[in-house]
């Protein structure tokens, strides 16, 4: 086979696999928007304050640590122990449901029947309240995220790669795990959708508010469990970020990706945020590779939105849209 | 059965009981509107109740304030003997009444099926990751709902659109897939907002038989909201009538007919 056909071959793995993130975020949208019709801003900041919880609580951290020591002059530094990771993680998911029940007490409940624009505003100003709160409760500093994920080259899919065509593709052991448990995530969100009562009621409220209250659900509770759900897909895509490049600020930029994803995918699809996410990565490596020596490189920053400008120009309801989007 | 003080067999042979459901002193504002001037009225268990009135008359508010939509500036609900505090709509749902709407409010991305198993939501009582794999009490829980189903959907003669999306379907038969979805939360009161609205002749006479048979054979209470006053006196026990906001009569179709007041609201000048 040919170097370069070889070469646009790992790069078409290396894409998918950082669709795989992307889908991740686009998803948390999806789920929200198709609820409740709003289009949660704060989606990227949730993932970034998951992640910190999950190191916060795994290093032992104190919540607001320089807080409590600006104000009573103490000397607080941890509580001394470490919390295994999975448990952490189960304490995060705890933290996140309380968010989202946060979020619906003291914010979406008042805002009830407001124009979406409104709605989205105050994603705006959650996003930025919930930055700064990250801040403030586990500290601003670049931290390391290690959940024992598998990091590093398979060296497996290397040596087969070599011996077969004489050349070595380089996958990253983390990007394989990140693949495996987004695919159980999905799996698991449709089944929870299609057979549970829940995901029953949660499709209904999607659908029809007067309606879905007819038939006796509770508004309120399906949007906790929404929320609760964008802060669960919210996590994963945070360890899997984090894990690679470190918790930090960027992280929240993730949402940004996921912008020209869901125009791609359209905005209340589920499928479509998983194949305009894969879409998106796959296309930005592989037109970087192909196009980007031509034109000077750092066609990554670009590509995904211009191709979703392509999009929202002759296919305004994305991929797999059930409307136009008219609410953002 | 013989009449007793709480209750009585109507010719037909139906048996009417004590009052499930009553109103006492609704008054309902929309900001200075006033949508619902002091009514009282009850609804008796195993009656068809008809709630008639020119349009705007309120008729709509009152189904909404039954149903836990809209709560009442004023007033009182007692539902089977007790007061009723002031309730979301689901928490009404969920204490035995189910609705349809005026403009029909249904899951158009669903199936008629999925959608008239909504109805059924909250008879699954099922562990969350039992649902999910299909075991054990789910899955019995899921059979037993499915066929319960089923027997509405045989019953309302819709066989033949279980697997289609109800967001195809003409503007008839979506009627009768709300219907079928709130029987099939086997309501003890079903509350109907004009179910035969737009419908041409014959498919009135269906959708009349239809709720005759629930009544009848299920032995749901009903309250409806009709405008064909012919369709009313024919398949209703008692009936309210309102006019801005008021009730201006009450009692069997023959009082009713024969109010001068009602005369007045149906004959007078400002209808529809
Ligand atoms: N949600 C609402 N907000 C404001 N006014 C309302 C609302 N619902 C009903 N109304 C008003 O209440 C009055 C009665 O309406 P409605 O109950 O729909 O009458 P009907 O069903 O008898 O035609 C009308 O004047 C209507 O405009
Ligand atoms: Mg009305």
């Amino acid at each position: 086979m040919p170097d370069q056909l070889l070469f646009a071959i790992e790069v078409t793995l290396n894409g998918l696999m950082a669709g795989v993130l992307y889908a991740l975020v686009a998803l948390g949208f999806v789920l929200i928007f198709k609820a409740s019709g709003i289009f949660n801003y704060a989606q990227g900041v949730m993932a970034l304050f998951a992640a910190l919880t999950l190191v916060g609580i795994m290093e032992g951290q104190v919540p607001f640590e320089h807080l409590i020591n600006a104000t009573f002059g103490t000397e607080i530094h941890g509580f001394g122990w470490e919390v295994p990771a999975l448990l952490a993680i189960l304490l995060t998911m705890v933290t996140m449901v309380l968010f989202a029940w946060l979020v619906n007490w003291l914010v979406l409940r008042h805002l009830v029947g407001q124009e979406p624009i409104i709605l989205f505003m105050a994603t705006i100003g959650l996003a930025y309240f919930l930055e700064g709160f990250g801040d403030m409760m586990w500290g601003s500093d670049i931290k390391a995220l290690d959940v024992g994920l598998p990091q590093g080259i398979n060296s497996w899919i290397d040596e087969t790669t070599l011996d077969l065509f004489g050349y070595g593709f380089f996958i990253d052991n983390l990007d394989i795990a990140a693949t495996i448990i987004a695919a159980i995530l999905v799996a698991v969100l449709v089944a929870f959708s299609q057979y549970t009562k829940q995901g029953r009621a949660l499709r209904a409220v999607a659908d029809d508010h007067q309606a879905a209250l007819s038939v006796g659900i509770s508004l309120n509770f399906i949007w906790v469990l929404t929320w609760s759900i964008a802060g669960f897909v919210a996590l994963v895509a945070g360890i899997m970020w984090g894990t690679k490049s470190g918790v930090q600020f960027s992280l929240s930029l993730i949402a940004l990706k996921a912008l020209p994803v869901l125009m791609l995918g359209g905005f209340t699809s589920i499928p479509g945020a998983i194949v305009g996410g894969l879409i998106i990565g796959v296309g930005e490596k592989l037109f970087e590779f192909l196009v980007g020596p031509l034109v000077g490189g750092a066609t990554e920053n670009w590509f995904a939105y211009v191709l979703a400008l392509i999009f929202l120009v002759f296919r305004p309801q994305g991929l797999f849209g059930e409307r136009i989007i008219e609410r953002v | 059965m013989k009449d007793t003080a709480d209750s009585h067999v109507t010719e037909d042979g139906r048996t009417i009981g004590g009052t499930l459901l009553d109103l006492r002193g609704i008054t309902l504002r929309f900001g200075g509107v006033e949508a619902i001037k002091n009514i009282s009225f009850d609804i008796r268990q195993g009656e068809i109740r008809a709630i008639i009135g020119p349009n705007g008359a309120g008729k709509s508010s009152m189904l909404n304030v039954i149903s836990g939509f809209y709560n009442p500036q004023e007033g009182e609900v007692w539902f089977r003997g007790e007061k009723r505090p002031a309730m979301k709509p689901f928490q009404v749902a969920r204490s035995g009444v189910a609705r349809t709407f005026q403009n029909i409010a249904l899951f158009d991305g669903m199936s008629v099926l999925d959608n008239i198993m909504t109805g059924r939501l909250n008879d699954m009582h099922a562990g969350l990751v039992a649902q999910m794999i299909w075991k054990g009490k789910a899955e019995r829980e899921e059979v037993e709902n499915r066929a319960r189903v089923e027997r509405i959907i045989d019953f309302l003669e819709i066989q033949h659109i279980r697997k289609t999306p109800v967001g195809r379907l003409p503007y008839g038969l979506k009627k009768r897939v709300e219907l079928a979805r709130a029987l099939a939360a086997e309501p003890d009161l079903l509350l109907l907002d004009e179910p035969m609205a737009g419908m041409n002749v014959e498919e009135k006479e269906d959708m009349s038989r239809y709720i005759l048979d629930v009544n009848d054979e299920m032995g749901t209470t009903i309250a409806l909201i009709e405008h064909d006053m012919g369709v009313v006196m024919d398949i209703s026990d008692r009936v309210v009538v309102m006019d801005y906001g008021r009730k201006i009569g009450d009692g069997t179709p023959d009082e009713v007919r024969n109010n001068p007041q009602v005369i007045d609201a149906y004959l007078g000048v400002a209808h529809d």
